[in-house]
């Protein structure tokens, strides 16, 4: 049934790949900008989390000021470029065009923006600069969009930043989570590049930070310190049997097929657990490495899935199946993966319950568990003061981004519990201003 | 199946759409394709000593992603020898000899027009449209709109065109002129059949940015040129009216000016045109829309129960009054219909800062609403709204009630002083001046306006 063959090299990886959102030339950037309304207080603008004044860049884009058009962008969210690719546009701003309401097709909103950004970024023009050196400076921990766009609006505050950052790159699950068929590892690192060469902010790569002694340096070091750590790794059900060959976490899963794209072998029938948008990635993912037989199976029901329905229509387009309310007991299989045990299950009121005497197996050689991220409690812990919720998300002013120990600022996913770039970036950008008004006062 | 051919001031076509005397027309292997292709009628591009062209000659007006909305040119009169084209004419009358061939023409002195007017007869043109109206090149030679700027001196011409001329004879006339029933009426006093409007009117469409110089460009610099398309209809359509409604002018119009397809045709026959010229048109999609026009006009008539063309002709005249024959107490307002509103929120704008303040947004809905005691039913609204039948302006006033600003001049009921009680605007309500200040920051300055006032809600989308 495969509707993909297995890619063996980087052009075939490339084409199961596709781009969901591939670049604009000038002339559909054109078309696409004069169908804009222009409305008045545009409800796309209300719809982006971070504000980014839509129409604006898409009447500059119309009247050929793309180096305005990008301007106007990175003014509001230094992962413009990003966003345009891997936003869920659909239920954003683009959901937010007041065509739907018409049945026309909502302005391709996300897409114009790569548009003009990506111009900026290939051709290297300088939009943007430090501010004047202010003689603080501020460590950032993790390099993703929280933490990079935390550091640009500090060094444009006038702040020395220096990075932090235990992977090999930054953007963090922009290059290691999100799917492959939003964005390229390429066009990630390029906006990085871009960024860091107009802000001047400092990175450390390979630089975790893990221990009580290497916080207190930068504590002595640093006048505020800012947490963009976001999450660890999956969570462990604990299933018996979960230490099997090829039972891996969707979260890991991903990070290797975005480093390492075809020379990842995935198998010949997968299982993916779990209904939210990392399990719809997974299984996607997997069907386009060829995996003939990709079963997505969620507790609930079909409606009750975390995942947007946009990104289960697109898993189900490349011939990923859902198995609904059925909750697994076992990893099956002797050194390796050959199966899940599931026991089918019924909702009463709120509640799942298993139906004793359903019990069956799905035959399987790779099993995916994405059944969401862990918090990185432990490290965490070892900030003094420093207060979480109920949920393990770091308890933070909504103003400014200042948690409990007034030294420590944080956004992104570890403080909202794992949400979009566009929520991290935005969110780090006011923290950053938080941390201005406090080393200000 | 109504019959769409027309006799123009003595001129026989098939169909009232003619090929206005351009680039479309410079060939008789053009104009053979055309009428192949359905065309009623050609006027050749203008006859007169060949000149020279400059390379690089037109310029386009785009609007967003538009093409060609309006479109210039600087190309002079037919650059083919005579004998060229009054040899082609001959072959394509004969190959056609119910379809129009009309010949534009174009010299100085008296002898020469004599010259060229026998010439063309014995070719077998069907008539002659005399260019008084080319605003670039020609006129500076004292030809052109240089002609017809001078309702003596066109006069004159037309004079001595009809002292040899033995087919009717069109006078086309320039809009670049303060009003046009000046030359249009020296044009009857000298014994034209016909005439014909409007020619390209004086432009500079386009500044080039980097080159500073206007387009388009000829080695860095640029001239005025001749601008056409569907940009200049509503100038030629009031100029065909005014015309029509002469009562001392009284000839055959041939209407031109942004006809492109058969809705600007009837519009422009039903303000007098009895034959309708094309040009930007045919030069942008070539001579195949010709099928679109003529069956759409041949569907418009037959919904309408016209039989001829004639029929048509001048029908909304009698509605096109001057204004101080207007109803003044005919009264609309706008209405939005809830459910086929987008929530764009254009009408409001435009009304808050266009107009009169006539339109509200209420908390927790997109959808506007009218202050009926503010509308003055300009329709600017229903103007902007990009919902088909979303706002429509709703007759207010019972119908009874007649009375124009003619008849109030007349019963003396008109503000005659500054501060007269009666102005119309005396007891319309507007806001106090500073109530402008700030009240909508928030939502025209958004984005980085939002977060560095301070006001960012960063929402949370869940986990």
């Amino acid at each position: 049934m495969a509707e993909f063959s297995t890619p063996t090299t980087e052009q075939q990886f490339a084409e199961n790949f596709a781009q969901l959102k591939p670049l604009m030339n000038r002339t559909e950037a054109l078309y696409e900008s004069s169908r804009c309304l222009f409305c008045f207080d545009a409800p796309c603008i209300q719809a982006c989390p971070s504000g980014i004044d839509i129409p604006q860049f898409i009447r500059q884009i119309n009247s050929g000021n793309d180096t305005g058009a990008a301007r106007t962008i990175y003014e509001a969210n230094y992962f413009g470029n990003a966003c345009g690719k891997v936003c869920p546009t659909e239920v954003l701003c683009e959901g937010a065009c007041v065509y739907n309401l018409q049945e026309v097709k909502p302005i391709e909103i996300g897409r114009l923006q790569s548009f003009a950004t990506t111009k900026v970024i290939k051709s290297g023009e300088k939009l943007f600069g430090p501010g004047v050196a202010n003689g603080k400076s501020v460590a950032v921990i993790g390099a993703g969009p929280a933490g990079i766009s935390a550091a640009c609006e500090l060094r444009v505050l006038g702040y020395a930043v220096d990075v932090f950052e235990a992977k090999a790159q930054p953007s963090g699950l922009t290059v290691y989570g999100v799917a492959p068929y939003k964005i390229t590892n390429e066009e990630t690192l390029a906006e990085m590049a871009y960024l860091q060469a107009q802000f001047g902010y400092a990175t450390h790569f390979n630089s975790p930070i893990n221990s009580r002694a290497e916080l207190a340096a930068l504590e002595n070091k640093y006048d505020a310190i800012f947490l963009g750590i976001g999450l660890g790794s999956t969570n462990v059900l604990g299933l018996p049997g979960d230490g099997k060959i090829n039972c891996l976490g969707a979260v890991e899963f991903i990070a290797e097929l975005r480093q390492h794209h075809h020379a990842i072998k995935v198998g010949r029938r997968v299982v993916v657990l779990g209904g939210g948008n990392t399990a719809m990635d997974a299984a996607s993912e997997s069907a386009r490495m060829g995996a003939e037989n990709v079963v997505m199976a969620y507790r609930r029901g079909n409606a009750e899935m975390g995942a947007y329905a946009f990104e289960y229509d697109l898993a189900k387009s490349v011939g990923v199946k859902g198995l609904f309310n059925v909750s697994p007991v076992a990893i099956l299989g002797d050194g390796y993966v050959t199966g899940v045990r599931f026991v089918r299950t019924a909702t009463a009121g709120d509640r799942v319950h298993e139906v004793a005497g359903s019990e069956f197996v799905e035959p399987c050689d790779m099993v995916i568990m994405a059944t969401g991220q862990a918090k990185k409690t432990g490290f965490l812990e070892l900030i003094p003061g420093l207060q979480l919720d109920g949920k393990g998300r770091i308890v933070a002013d909504a103003q400014t981004g200042q948690t409990t120990n007034p030294k420590y600022f944080a956004s992104g996913d570890a403080r909202n519990g794992g949400a979009e770039v566009v929520n991290a970036t935005a969110e780090a950008k006011v923290a950053a201003r938080g941390i201005h008004a406090y080393l200000s006062k | 199946m109504p019959d769409l051919s027309i006799n123009f001031a003595g001129i026989k076509a098939p169909n009232p759409f003619w090929l206005a005397s351009a680039p479309p027309t410079n060939s008789g292997y053009q104009v053979m394709k055309a009428f192949d292709a359905g065309w009623g009628g050609a006027v050749w591009k203008t006859l007169g000593v060949p000149v020279v062209n400059v390379s690089s000659r037109y310029g386009g007006v785009n609007y967003r992603d538009k093409r060609l909305v309006g479109f210039n040119n600087i190309e002079l009169i037919s650059d083919r020898p005579l004998a060229d084209n009054l040899r082609e004419i001959e072959e394509v009358k004969k190959r056609f000899p119910n379809h129009a061939v009309i010949a534009s023409l174009m010299v100085q002195s008296r002898q020469e027009w004599h010259d060229i007017v026998r010439q063309s007869q014995d070719a077998g043109a069907d008539g002659f449209e005399l260019n008084f109206g080319c605003p670039h090149g020609m006129c500076e030679r004292g030809m052109g709109s240089a002609v017809g700027q001078e309702p003596k001196v066109l006069q004159m011409i037309v004079e001595w065109v009809m002292e040899v001329a033995t087919k009717p004879v069109i006078v086309k006339l320039t809009p670049n002129i303060s009003d046009i029933t000046e030359p249009a009426l020296a044009a009857r006093r000298a014994g034209a059949n016909a005439i014909s409007l409007i020619n390209t009117i004086q432009s500079i469409v386009g500044v080039d940015l980097d080159r500073f110089a206007p387009y388009p460009v000829v080695d860095g610099k640029g001239t005025n040129g001749g601008y056409c398309g569907p940009a200049v209809k509503p100038i030629a359509l009031n100029m065909v009216k005014n015309c029509a409604q002469h009562p001392g002018i009284k000839l055959p119009i041939s209407g031109i000016g942004g006809i492109e397809n058969w809705r600007d045709a009837v519009e422009h026959i039903l303000l007098g045109a009895s034959s309708v010229q094309v040009c930007t048109a045919a030069m942008h999609f070539g001579f195949g829309i010709i099928r679109e026009m003529a069956a759409g006009l041949t569907q418009y008539m037959t919904d309408k129960g016209f039989q001829t063309i004639d029929d048509m002709v001048g029908r909304a005249l009698p509605n096109v009054l001057h204004w101080e024959d207007l109803n003044m107490k005919y009264k609309v307002t706008a209405n939005i219909h809830a459910e086929k509103c987008i929530g764009c929120q254009l009408c409001y704008t435009a009304c808050e800062d266009g107009a009169h303040q006539a339109i509200r947004l209420n908390a927790g809905t997109r959808v506007p609403e009218i202050i009926e005691e503010n509308c003055v039913g300009c329709n600017l609204c229903s103007l902007v709204c990009p919902v088909e039948e979303c706002i429509t302006m709703e007759r207010t006033d019972d119908g009874t009630q007649r009375l124009t600003w003619k008849e109030r001049t007349a019963a003396g009921t008109i503000p005659t002083e500054f501060n007269d009680e009666r102005a119309g605007g005396r007891h319309h309500w507007v806001p106090a001046p500073a109530a402008a200040l700030g009240k909508e920051r928030h939502k025209t300055l958004p984005g980085k306006a939002r977060l560095i006032s301070g006001e960012t809600q960063v929402p949370v989308t869940g986990e």
